[in-house]
């Protein structure tokens, strides 16, 4: 949580306020349709699944596995400098859906990176209101 | 549906007055490939009454070029928009909107003196920017991972690399090809250095200034004009998502459902193509490409291109300019793509000229392979 924070931060929007709240609280919460009881990312109030208005928030476990993964050796913005290498991933919640995210790991090789490895939930705090979920290897 | 196929012609394409590393701005890259393609199409600005473009909106476009067009569209899904305003230009000439279009393109992907901001309330600076996932090379190498999970790293890697040599040897036969005067060897491509593993620099298109434009008018129109017509015979488009993360398949793109419509469309099978103009953004937008679009299966598409077999001399010719790996990628490039099918279907392309093609496929990809169109040129 430091003011030199220099990498782009989310903004969050009503329909997400509960989202980032919550993640701010270390909790990853998830937008689920009541219609075709799937969960669904990322948070909109109506689904996309089935377009129905009968949705709710449930809780995710913050358990995944990856889907899948770059690892990005040539920074793409300023913030990013002194995090090269560093990993950018898809991954798949137990509870289905797939979000983006970062791999936390120190000196990132592919070796280190398996499609299919399991994963679990953390949480950096990057401002006083916004912390970001990543994941580290399970 | 209506066929309409055959019933409009593209008739003008020009590339801006140089192209490469050039200090200009979007529009003035957009005004001199106008400029350019009415002369190629022996047309004049009062004859356009339609306008596209992507990129910026129509309204500044047409202020700029002095143009008030009575059929407008800013179709703007990235860098396949250009194929996307064919099929939009056909429907409007036989709806009756106007009957002569001018579709334009300019970008100063290289050289521009500000780039456009994020909106924050769009779901990518919300839910994949924060985290990197900031510009085309690392998001497409996620996509790329995945099909080398599912397939095999080695093999993947080397369809790749057939790729990028291949594109590099037709850019090599293009004048205005950025990288003409550099050979690419197999051993050139494995030691670039890394982008976003597993991308390679050359792995990646070409981040250049250009512009390009292109001139779309009824199939009788186009019999009066100097240049052979290249008419419209097919076209399909679409998306199915739009930040990778909610990609359905990061191995198969919306090629699998527009590139049938547009050979349905044109009454044309996959052996019927001389010309294949694939959107390269990157050697894996290729491989996925040819197989969502059905030259080969699912996991086939390094067997497909290898032993150079996309290459001059090869006997599936593909992307001839030398392609956004090569010859130029603005930032959305699809505009060019065009170019070089009615030009080699014109068979003005001099030492890289295809034997007598009659029929091009031409192909875009946008976004994070999110949106693509398909058409099928042809000429009598």
């Amino acid at each position: 949580m430091t003011s030199d924070y220099k990498k782009p931060i989310p903004v969050p929007q009503v329909e997400s306020d509960q989202y980032w709240q919550k993640a701010k609280e270390k909790e990853l919460w998830l937008r689920k349709c009541n219609a075709c009881n799937q969960p669904y990312f990322y948070p909109r109030d109506i689904s996309p699944c089935c377009f129905s208005r009968d949705t709710t928030w449930i809780q995710a476990s913050g358990k995944a596995t990856l889907f899948t993964y770059g690892i990005v050796q040539r920074a793409p913005h300023p913030g990013f400098v002194a995090d090269v290498p560093f990993v950018t991933a898809i991954v798949e919640l137990e509870e289905g859906p797939i979000m983006a995210t970062n791999i936390v790991m120190e000196d990132p090789t592919p070796e280190k990176l398996q499609v299919g490895m399991a994963l679990e939930v953390v949480f950096e705090d990057i401002t006083d209101t916004i912390a970001l979920p990543k994941f580290k290897p399970a | 549906m209506a066929d309409l196929s055959r019933t409009v012609a593209i008739v003008g394409v020009a590339e801006s007055d140089e192209i490469g590393r050039i200090e200009k701005s979007n529009l003035q890259l957009h005004a001199e490939a106008a400029y350019n393609a009415l002369e190629d199409a022996g047309l004049k600005m009062k004859d356009i009454n339609g306008l596209m473009t992507a990129g910026t909106s129509t309204i500044n476009l047409g202020e700029y070029l002095g143009v008030q067009p009575m059929f407008t569209d800013t179709t703007a899904v990235g860098g396949s928009s250009f194929i996307i305003h064919i099929a939009h230009a056909m429907a409007a000439i036989n709806a009756g909107y106007c009957d002569t279009i001018l579709v334009t393109h300019g970008e100063a992907g290289r050289s521009a003196r500000s780039r456009m901001g994020f909106n924050a309330s769009d779901p990518g600076p919300q839910y994949e920017t924060p985290y990197g996932f900031i510009g085309a090379p690392i998001n497409y190498a996620m996509a790329a991972r995945r099909y080398m999970h599912i397939y095999g790293d080695d093999f993947t890697r080397q369809g790749m690399a057939e790729v990028a040599v291949a594109t590099r040897k037709w850019a090599n036969l293009n004048p205005k090809a950025y990288m003409q005067a550099q050979d690419m060897s197999f051993d050139d491509y494995h030691d670039s250095r890394w982008i976003s593993w597993p991308f390679h620099l050359f792995d990646c298109c070409l981040v250049t200034d250009a512009g390009g434009a292109y001139i779309i008018t009824t199939a009788e129109r186009a019999r009066d004009l100097p240049k052979k017509p290249v008419y419209v015979l097919g076209a399909g488009e679409g998306h199915d998502h739009g930040i990778l993360s909610q990609m359905p398949d990061l191995t198969r793109t919306w090629a699998r459902n527009s590139g049938p419509a547009a050979m349905k469309m044109a009454g044309v099978t996959h052996d019927d193509i001389d010309l294949a103009m694939i959107y390269d953004s990157f050697t894996y937008t290729v491989l996925a490409t040819l197989e969502s679009l059905g030259f080969c299966g699912s996991g086939e598409a390094p067997d497909f291109v290898k032993d150079q077999r996309t290459a001059p001399g090869g006997n599936f010719a593909m992307n001839t300019s030398g392609g956004g790996l090569s010859y130029t990628h603005s930032g959305m490039y699809g505009m060019f793509l065009v170019l070089e099918a009615v030009r080699q279907l014109r068979g003005e392309t001099g030492e890289r000229q295809i034997d007598n093609p009659k029929l091009s496929l031409v192909h875009g990809t946008g976004g994070s392979l999110s949106s693509t169109g398909t058409v099928i040129l042809g000429v009598d």
